[in-house]
């Protein structure tokens, strides 16, 4: 458990901090994560991804959860995830890394900021259509061409 | 891949988890029933978990780990085995050591069931041979020289005299004799059961009276049923005859 903490503890602090901006409610969603895995390490099944890119998305999918105070929403063992870069190694990682920011870094800038309120603040399309004041449509296109970019990115 | 167009930008926003109501719930219905679409809602997923890449930097503070090693080591944990899987031959011991408790129960059982059937045997051995000891003794007493008549007739020779006990539905005969006269050399007496149907006399066994004239026959073989009307003694060569040999030496009608 020591060594799932040391490789994995930075993602997903880093998503818990992105979206609630607070270490220590961050720092309760690490928590939370972590017993979840030890309670049930079942929970997690090698064949349905990857470690690291479960973790994010279920630290994602907590912090919105707290950001919200709204109750755990999305059952932890039915989420499948599919991934192109192995994030296993530290090194793959960080060059998986590099090539995100460099994606995001190029995308055109209401894309990346729909992409990121969708992620990081658990905005709903509507939420952003109206706070943008952009039709739905665009909103929801623009969040699929956003993912859809960044896979691109990793199948080069 | 071909994911259905209808469903594509629907399926980006339940990876976020942005889709609501009856939007997420047709978009459900559908991934339900369209393999492709499942996997096209998992690669969403991979790609959103990207995103979380860009943010990656920040490390826990060590206190954290703390926290969350204390937390775990009072957690119960989620039965689940984690041991090495076992190899396939580590059963074979286990199979052996199994077989060998059920073939030692086996025997043990095989073996009480024998000693009870043993135990029963010779407790059916032992009634039994009490059962002769006191049949004899009775046959020895019926066939001993009545006494009273001894003593009555002190200077008459007793008189020959029989008695046959027959139970006719089960053929079972016993007759018993006293003061019979001794016989010539290679004859015997034989008993025969007069049918009352008037039908041929049915043997009922040879026979020699000791140097006492006393003499038994039990249960000789006969058929079952036969009404007697009466039993006669006949003297016959020893080895018995199938129809009476006249005179007839005693004879005696059914009580």
């Amino acid at each position: 458990m020591a060594q799932l903490y040391d490789r994995y503890s930075s993602i997903v602090y880093s998503v818990a901090l992105r979206v609630l901006g607070d270490t220590g409610a961050a720092e309760d969603v690490l928590q939370e994560v972590f017993i979840q895995l030890w309670r049930n390490p079942g929970l997690f099944d090698s064949s349905r991804g990857d470690l690291a890119a479960w973790l994010s998305v279920i630290a994602r999918n907590r912090a919105i959860d707290a950001l919200r105070k709204r109750r755990p929403e999305s059952e932890i063992d039915d989420i499948v995830i599919s991934v192109e870069p192995d994030l296993a190694g530290d090194a793959e990682r960080a060059r998986a890394m590099e090539k995100v920011r460099g994606t995001m870094g190029v995308m055109p800038s209401a894309q990346r900021s729909a992409l990121e309120m969708a992620y990081f603040e658990g905005l709903t399309h509507t939420e952003i259509a109206a706070k943008t004041g952009e039709p739905l449509g665009t909103v929801k296109t623009r969040i699929r061409a956003g993912l859809l970019q960044l896979r691109k990115a990793f199948q080069t | 891949m071909s994911v259905h167009e209808q469903f594509a930008e629907d399926l980006a926003l339940l990876a976020l988890g942005s889709l609501q109501g009856d939007q997420r719930a047709a978009a459900e219905q559908h991934l339900a029933g369209c393999p492709s679409c499942r996997r096209e809602l998992e690669q969403l997923r991979g790609d959103m978990s990207l995103l979380a890449l860009s943010t990656a930097g920040p490390k826990p503070p060590a206190r954290a780990k703390e926290r969350l090693m204390s937390a775990i080591a009072n957690q119960p944990r989620a039965q689940r085995s984690e041991s090495p899987p076992v190899p396939w031959w580590a059963v074979l011991g286990w199979a052996a050591a199994a077989a060998m408790i059920i073939m030692v129960a086996l025997l043990w059982q095989q073996n009480q069931t024998l000693e009870q059937h043993v135990a029963n045997l010779s407790a059916e051995l032992k009634q039994q041979q009490a059962e002769l000891a006191n049949a004899r003794e009775v046959v020895a007493t019926l066939t001993r020289p009545d006494a009273v008549v001894t003593v009555v007739t002190a200077n008459t020779r007793p008189q020959p005299q029989g008695k046959a006990f027959y139970v006719r539905d089960q053929a079972r005969l016993v007759f018993i004799a006293s003061n019979l006269p001794q016989l010539p050399p290679q004859k015997a007496y034989e008993l025969w059961l007069i049918p009352a149907n008037g039908k041929a006399p049915v043997p009922a066994g040879v026979f020699k009276p000791d140097v006492r004239g006393s003499a038994a026959v039990i249960n000789p073989p006969l058929p079952v049923g036969v009404e007697p009307k009466a039993f006669a003694m006949t003297i016959e060569p020893e080895q018995g005859s199938s129809t009476p040999t006249m005179p007839i030496v005693m004879v005696g009608a059914g009580e």
